[in-house]
């Protein structure tokens, strides 16, 4: 499963919505996540992908978190 | 090291989050959900001092002690009514108290921390009874139109007497710095020879996700660790005490380390985030409430400006007090 396919299962299960629902452009706040709710998911990924990610970097689309998670996984 | 008494004291007036409505731009909804905050304890005629003071009296009666026992009074606070004196010395005499008297800088960590100072003075053997008050007026430091922070904080004090005795098992205390995270900037000041000293006006100033993020994995960390060096799990802890800066933090630590939500009281919807005061409150609440008992394993945790933060496990022995103040069913569970 790539990154992308992977975060938009971890959203989705925090969201109770459907993945498949799920593009880089949909914003955190279309799915009704909170900020918090985007820090926990953050924390979550960086132990599923043994990264840190910047969080400043974020533009609130699923798209700049793919990115991040890619980018620093390099 | 050992507890020997514990006591509170709260400012009379409760601000409902619907009061918050009227001068905010906020609403009970937004501050239930993201802190899980129904009210807090706003002083009106009640200093910081004052609050200490009623704090550790009750400490020092629930321990069978006079202020001339008292071979320490360390204080924890963001802020005292004053800059200098010390709350700690401004009790003393109080207290009737003849000992060395200090105030602690850790932020929210300040209890954890004050516990790991007087468990060194008293393994060192330079005090054998030391009281610690953790007395905060956080509504004096927000900024009353920063709807994102001033919402959060309450005042309110917590005070424990500690003594010779076994019944600290671990601690482990942490710091990295990281003000732009978490601060509360100096007032401007006056001085002819500079022409900006400090930010210029108080207020508490906040990162929320990354505080958020960093309350969550140096609780979860801390907590370990203090389990490790006692050769316990978290598991084996009966009640788990964290910071109550936001249900949200309790939740998600909770989670991480598999701790049941019975084991893990809170009162932060009553009394919302009182900064080092939360976590002897909330002891005082538990205590009160009657269900810690001689014999449960406590871990309390800790986190906040500095960045600072810490953990302990303690192996309570008094027994539950025969006048209980605090209901059992005041209590929420995380």
């Amino acid at each position: 499963m790539d990154a992308f396919s992977k975060i938009a299962t971890a959203l989705a299960e925090r969201a109770g919505s459907a993945a498949d629902a799920i593009t880089p452009d949909t914003k955190f706040q279309e799915l009704s996540l909170d900020s918090l709710d985007v820090a926990e998911l953050i924390m979550d990924l960086e132990d599923t992908f043994s990264v840190t990610i910047d969080m400043s970097t974020l533009d609130g689309t699923v798209g700049s978190l793919v990115r991040q998670v890619e980018e620093a996984g390099k | 090291m050992r507890i020997l008494g514990i006591g509170r004291a709260l400012p009379a007036q409760a601000v409902s989050n619907a009061q918050l409505e009227q001068l905010l731009d906020t609403s009970d909804e937004w501050i239930r959900t993201r802190t899980g905050i129904r009210e807090r304890r706003i002083m009106r005629e009640e200093t910081v001092t004052g609050l200490a003071l009623g704090a550790a009296r009750e400490a020092l009666a629930d321990a069978g002690l006079h202020g001339r026992d008292l071979d320490m009074i360390i204080a924890t606070t963001a802020l005292g009514d004053d800059l200098f004196p010390s709350i700690a010395c401004l009790v003393q005499q109080e207290l009737e108290a003849d000992c060395p008297c200090v105030d602690l800088h850790a932020a929210c960590t300040g209890f954890i921390y004050a516990l790991d100072t007087a468990d060194a003075y008293i393994k060192s053997g330079k005090a054998r009874n030391v009281l610690i008050i953790s007395a905060e007026g956080l509504s004096r430091v927000s900024d009353w139109t920063d709807r994102g922070t001033c919402v959060l904080f309450g005042d309110g004090a917590g005070a424990a007497v500690v003594g010779l005795g076994e019944g600290l098992l671990s601690i482990r205390l942490a710091a990295q710095t990281g003000r732009a995270l978490l601060y509360s900037a100096a007032p401007a000041q006056s001085c002819p020879f500079t022409p900006q000293n400090g930010d210029g006006a108080w207020g508490i100033r906040m990162q929320g996700q990354e505080v958020f993020r960093f309350a969550v994995s140096s609780s979860a960390r801390d907590l370990q660790a203090a389990a490790d060096m006692a050769g316990l799990s978290i598991a084996d802890a009966d009640w788990v005490l964290l910071h109550q800066a936001n249900m949200r933090i309790l939740q998600s630590v909770r989670q991480r380390l598999g701790i049941d939500a019975a084991r893990m009281p809170t009162n932060i919807h009553r009394l919302g985030n009182t900064s080092s005061a939360s976590v002897p409150m909330l002891l005082y609440d538990l205590y009160h409430s009657g269900l810690l008992q001689p014999g449960h394993i406590l871990a309390l945790s800790a986190f906040g400006a500095g960045m600072t933060s810490g953990a302990c496990l303690i192996r309570w022995d008094k027994p539950a007090p025969l006048n209980l103040r605090a209901p059992a069913e005041t209590l929420f569970f995380a």
